[in-house]
């Protein structure tokens, strides 16, 4: 790739830059500098109830690497995670575990729901007794992944559409905050 | 031991015994009134010496259940399955939980998923399902219509 000064992910920035002589001045608007910033450092939790968490840990692997687009650390404690990949079945006596969670993760957070499983039950479990027909009964989701399981290019294809979610301003968390700042 | 070996021994322990041909373990058929006893000798018997219990589970076949253990030894390496059939309207058959210790976690999981009444079991209680739980959810008949499509 070229790597001229000219081409290093100025068109990503959300933004002028002025050059002048001895520095430079760059005109934006705040909002979109912290979604630009934010979107660009998700770290994920380390979360996985069946074997979309296979699929998942694959892409965190060499192979695919998705720290290359900023998810770049597992965390395995959700106060330090902004996303939280739902990889697999969710059970009725996970939901509770999953919904706290979800609670104590710091704002702003972003849910990736991963698989037939977290979307809707699954194509094998949904007909049971114990499983939760869909991870968005429990969790309000921003992007969903179909596959069972997803292709590990799904995934990355996943956190980009979420990075892009993030920059234009349209994740669920961010629509409740405007709509709460902005009534 | 062989598998022959096994039969005649087992024939020898308890003539009402009865085998399944095929497959490669040793499968034994027995009344649950039986089984007590002969899970006693298996465990004890010199030359036989099944020390290890390592699945024990239950089957609904809509008119009976059918109770299966699963017996190792870790001295001879000899496996053998033994099978219980039981009454569908209340199936019961005696815990083993004080011959082989892991059956007691074993019995309270089957307890707890199919309804199998182990007879002076230590501690007979719901396992992994909610205390309050109603009903027996592997069992064919279960029904639950706010989460499960009937087929």
């Amino acid at each position: 790739m070229d790597v001229e000064e000219n081409n290093i992910s100025k068109k990503d920035f959300p933004g002028e830059i002025h050059e002048t002589a001895g520095g430079g001045i760059v005109l934006s608007k705040l909002d979109e500098v912290i979604n630009w910033a934010r979107s660009n450092s998700l770290w994920p939790l380390t979360f996985a109830t069946s074997c979309c968490g296979i699929e998942m840990m694959s892409v965190a692997s060499a192979k695919y690497d998705f720290s290359r687009f900023g998810f770049e650390v597992a965390r395995a404690t959700p106060r330090q995670a902004d996303v939280i990949i739902i990889a697999g079945t969710i059970v009725n006596k996970m939901a509770p575990v999953l919904r706290r969670l979800y609670d104590q993760m710091a704002d702003p957070k972003y849910v990736i729901a991963m698989g037939a499983c977290a979307i809707s039950g699954g194509p094998f479990f949904y007909n049971t007794y114990s499983v939760v027909k869909g991870a968005d009964h429990v969790i309000p989701v921003d992007v969903y992944i179909p596959g069972c399981p997803p292709r590990p290019e799904a995934l990355l294809h996943a956190l980009i559409s979420l990075q892009q979610k993030i920059k234009a301003g349209l994740t669920r968390e961010q629509i409740k905050e405007n709509s709460f700042l902005n009534p | 031991m062989l598998n022959e070996d096994l039969k005649i021994m087992f024939t020898g322990l308890l003539p009402t015994i009865s085998f399944e041909e095929g497959g490669e373990w040793l499968n034994v058929f027995l009344a649950p009134s039986e089984f007590k006893s002969f899970a006693r000798q298996l465990r004890t018997t010199p030359g036989l010496d099944f020390d290890y219990l390592f699945c024990l589970t239950c089957v609904d076949w809509k008119t009976h259940f059918t109770m299966v253990y699963h017996f190792t030894s870790t001295i001879h390496r000899h496996n053998i399955v033994v099978k219980s059939n039981l009454d569908v309207n209340n199936p019961e058959i005696e815990t083993v939980s004080d011959v082989w210790r892991t059956a007691e976690m074993l019995e309270r999981e089957v307890f707890d998923l199919f309804g199998i009444k182990f007879l002076h079991h230590p501690d007979l209680r719901r396992l992994i399902m909610p205390d309050d739980w109603e009903g027996w959810p592997l069992r064919k008949n279960y029904e639950d219509p706010v989460n499960m499509v009937k087929l």
